[in-house]
């Protein structure tokens, strides 16, 4: 392997202007702000690798989700009111880091592939649009691989692999920021009081 | 009551009391408006798109509406393609209605929250629109002002459940009721020619479960991806749930291609058109032609109900692409005409503001009733 030259190149002769211009001749996204140096570190490393991994992910899911409703007597002891501030913030750092997590509140990322769909620019819970560039990638965004082609690749992975056919509502805007852990348990442990009283 | 038409002569798909009245109901259609009769009598249907004005003068969008005159079944009135500002949809279709058109009123997400768009529906359908087509719409960041708020409340999903559940249910999404709910035709748009091409098909069906009941096709410009589609199309059988139409347009020049495939996300054009446009002395008639043959491949489609022709900024060549490619077979949409009297009127007008005759007004007028 060659050793790196000093500007941090690989290969002598294809400098970051080098490879910058023939970007640009290829008609490739090449806006003036954004260099190619820094287009490169910008990543979705962890968000793929969730996507890459959405069966593990959905497994492990259900057995936290059965864990949660498990512990419905200690946050029904607690308050759903009050256990919803440190869960929320429990939940936003966890699911911001795997899935660029955006707190919509009601989260679908077991029928998108574990891709969340909230990143994509439209907020389509129902993509992708018909702007997909050729190589995968977001129309507004064209780093970005797009959000909709990685839940359809997730989802492929899955066990509950036809959920991303279901017709999805449009957002409640009034749940923004608010930990979708909880109202799902909420709701898991009322359906299951009403079973059971009936 | 006297007949509005005069003595013109009856057009089928028109109310005789006047050509800006609705149509009579028919069973199992849901608008009262002439797409959903073409397209359900089994015919090949045309539609065209309006290239909305940037003015406020009604009569740039009836001259840009007289162009497609007997050539088309619909008009589709674009809600600020490309992000970019234009007479609004809404606007453009109360103008068309007034003259007896049948416009596709378009609907996209990123500039109105659920609010505005319901009740943008309740308004188009009073004043006649009987198409509603349902978009997610394009990011503001490919128009002019990208600084704009973008909206996305709904998607072009949740859009088409919600009229739909508004024309079916009578209700607004919040549950309330409403007195009269709005007989619209509801259609959806397809991409078949953008990755990932797996779940295309099954997004259709989405749309379909949705409420899409006609959908009209990206531009098409690779016929072999668009058949390998509609087989997918066919074998799911949605063909048979919903009329699909296919997007076709003319290319200006193989410059202008080169530039759309590069700058305009969703449009694919391969290879062999552009090819074949720059080895063309004149490019335009060129790409006028290929048009032409796109159109006579993808009517052998089994499942294609018709064709969406967008020609923007070159509209007068709709007539013409539409007319060599005999893509109507034969048969005559419906065309604005004059009533009888009103001819008569026009014709006496000319005769007397026409100074070959050297009379005046009052000698005319005299030596016709003398």
């Amino acid at each position: 392997m060659a050793s790196p030259l000093a500007d941090g190149r690989t290969k002598p002769g294809i400098s970051p202007e080098a490879m910058k211009k023939k970007a640009a001749e290829k008609g490739a996204f090449n806006p003036a702000h954004l260099t190619l140096a820094r287009r490169q570190r910008k990543s979705y490393t962890i968000r793929l690798w969730s996507v890459r991994h959405s069966r593990f992910l959905e497994w492990f899911y259900s057995h936290f989700a059965n864990t949660f409703l498990a512990l419905h007597p200690v946050w029904k002891a607690v308050g759903y009111n009050r256990a919803e501030k440190p869960v929320t913030f429990v939940e936003r750092g966890v699911k911001g880091l795997l899935f660029d997590c955006r707190m919509c509140g009601q989260c679908v990322l077991s029928s998108t592939g574990m891709s969340c769909p909230m990143n994509c620019p439209k907020q389509l819970r129902n993509g992708p649009c018909g702007g997909v560039r050729a190589n995968g990638n977001c129309e507004v965004e064209p780093d970005m691989p797009c959000v909709w082609v990685q839940a359809w690749n997730g989802s492929r992975r899955m066990n509950k692999r036809d959920a991303i056919l279901d017709v999805q509502k449009p957002v409640d805007q009034s749940l923004r920021e608010t930990s979708s852990w909880l109202r799902v348990t909420a709701l898991a442990a009322a359906a299951r009081e009403e079973a059971n009283r009936s | 009551m006297t007949s509005k038409s005069g003595n013109r002569p009856p057009q089928s798909d028109e109310n005789p009391l006047g050509i800006d009245l609705p149509l009579d109901p028919l069973p199992g259609h849901s608008s009262l408006g002439r797409l959903e009769r073409v397209l359900r009598r089994g015919e090949f249907a045309v539609t065209a798109e309006l290239n909305p004005p940037d003015s406020a003068n009604a009569a740039d969008v009836f001259e840009r509406a007289a162009v497609f005159d007997g050539w088309v079944d619909a008009i589709n009135a674009v809600d600020a393609s490309g992000a970019n500002a234009h007479m609004s949809s809404v606007g453009i279709c109360a103008l068309l209605t007034r003259m007896g058109y049948a416009p596709v009123m378009q609907i996209s997400c990123r500039d109105r929250n659920r609010i505005a768009i319901q009740g943008d529906v309740l308004g188009a359908a009073a004043m006649g629109v009987a198409n509603i087509l349902c978009l997610t719409g394009d990011g503001v960041q490919a128009g002019d002002q990208p600084g704009a708020k973008p909206v996305f409340d709904l998607d072009s999903m949740s859009l088409l459940e919600t009229i739909r559940t508004m024309r079916d249910d009578g209700k607004f999404l919040s549950g309330r009721k409403l007195t009269s709910s709005p007989s619209v035709f509801l259609g959806a748009a397809i991409n078949p020619f953008a990755p990932p091409f797996d779940f295309r098909p099954h997004r259709l069906a989405k749309k379909i479960e949705a409420g899409a009941q006609f959908v009209q096709s990206q531009y098409c410009f690779d016929v072999p991806m668009f058949a390998e589609y509609m087989k997918r199309v066919r074998d799911m059988g949605l063909h048979e749930k919903c009329y699909i139409m296919c997007g076709v347009g003319p290319l200006a020049s193989a410059k202008t291609a080169r530039w759309i495939r590069s700058n305009v996300p969703g449009i694919h054009i391969p290879d062999h058109v552009i090819k074949r446009l720059e080895g063309a002395e004149n490019q335009k008639a060129e790409g006028k032609r290929i048009c032409v043959d796109i159109i006579n491949e993808v009517k052998e489609i089994e499942g294609v109900s018709g064709i969406h022709v967008m020609a923007y900024r070159q509209e007068e060549y709709v007539a013409e692409i539409v007319s060599e490619s005999d893509a109507l077979k034969g048969r005559k949409p419906w065309k604005r005409e004059m009533r009888a009297d009103d001819r008569m009127v026009a014709e006496r007008f000319e005769d007397m503001l026409s100074a070959e005759n050297g009379q005046t007004p009052q000698e005319i007028v005299e030596g016709r009733t003398g």
